[in-house]
């Protein structure tokens, strides 16, 4: 099971929190590991419906996902198939899993991608390889750090 | 890209396994152990054992060498780094993002309480 879980708490109500997730106006203004623009976003928020944001990395390179929305619950839960699309990027289809719970500063989102890998490691054990992958880099770095 | 990609898969196919990952810990703790040291711990024969390291061989996540009649077998970095490396290019895609995304919704908290008053 190849996954990734990451939490915000976030400083606005779970409604506005979900309009950023699925509007285009929303996503065009976040989503993209650093600052680079936003070329395409469009969203059908809606089960069945579908997403595909293109953006521009600041190096110049350009990226495209996609997918379908699985489960749309404003504004508490949102799922999504995932894969690249038009790149050399993992060709695989993932899930993005996203909660918003309402907490007293505002909402705390829980965002899971997982599936992230081949079928073989999809059915495998959920728990397992993540706690054996930290184990084995803290070998790797002990490793560089005495072979410089 | 390929190459990259079918090389991620047999990394991540052979971590799949719990003995198999059982294996690569105790190659954390004491590198280079003999395989019958390997062995001793699991309730399976020498040559499941011997399966097992053929596919992290395979895998390139360790290497065998034969010293007399002693083979020792050590832990080779560079697949699992990769893994981490691919693992991490998402998380900071999302972690960027999502940083990204709470600022977006506070400035828009913001406005929706202005508009209020």
């Amino acid at each position: 099971m190849t996954s990734l879980t990451l939490v915000r708490r976030i400083k606005a109500r779970p409604s506005i929190v979900f309009d950023a997730l699925t509007t285009a106006e929303g996503i065009a203004s976040w989503w993209g590991p650093d600052g680079g623009p936003v070329l395409v976003a469009e969203t059908d928020p809606q089960v069945g419906g579908r997403f595909r944001v293109r953006f521009r990395m600041l190096d110049g390179s350009e990226h495209e996902s996609s997918g379908e929305y699985l489960e749309v619950v404003k504004p508490e839960r949102l799922s999504m198939s995932w894969r690249w699309t038009g790149g050399a990027e993992d060709p695989g289809e993932s899930l993005v899993e996203i909660r918003l719970r309402a907490v007293a500063e505002g909402t705390e989102l829980t965002f899971t991608h997982s599936r992230l890998h081949d079928e073989e490691s999809r059915r495998s054990h959920e728990e397992g390889w993540n706690g054996a992958l930290d184990k084995l880099e803290r070998h790797f770095l002990a490793t560089e750090r005495s072979f410089p | 890209m390929v190459n990259y990609s079918e090389r991620l898969d047999r990394t991540f196919a052979a971590l799949v396994d719990p003995t198999r990952r059982a294996i690569l810990a105790r190659l954390e703790r004491e590198d280079g152990a003999s395989i019958s040291a390997l062995a001793q711990p699991f309730a399976i024969k020498l040559p499941a054992v011997m399966k097992h390291l053929d596919v992290l061989d395979d895998a390139g996540l360790i290497t065998r060498s034969k010293v007399g009649r002693t083979v020792t077998v050590r832990l080779r970095p560079q697949p699992m780094r990769e893994a981490l490396d691919w693992l991490r290019r998402y998380e900071r895609f999302w972690s960027n993002s999502l940083d990204r995304l709470a600022a977006y919704a506070e400035s828009k908290e913001a406005e929706a309480r202005k508009n209020r008053r």
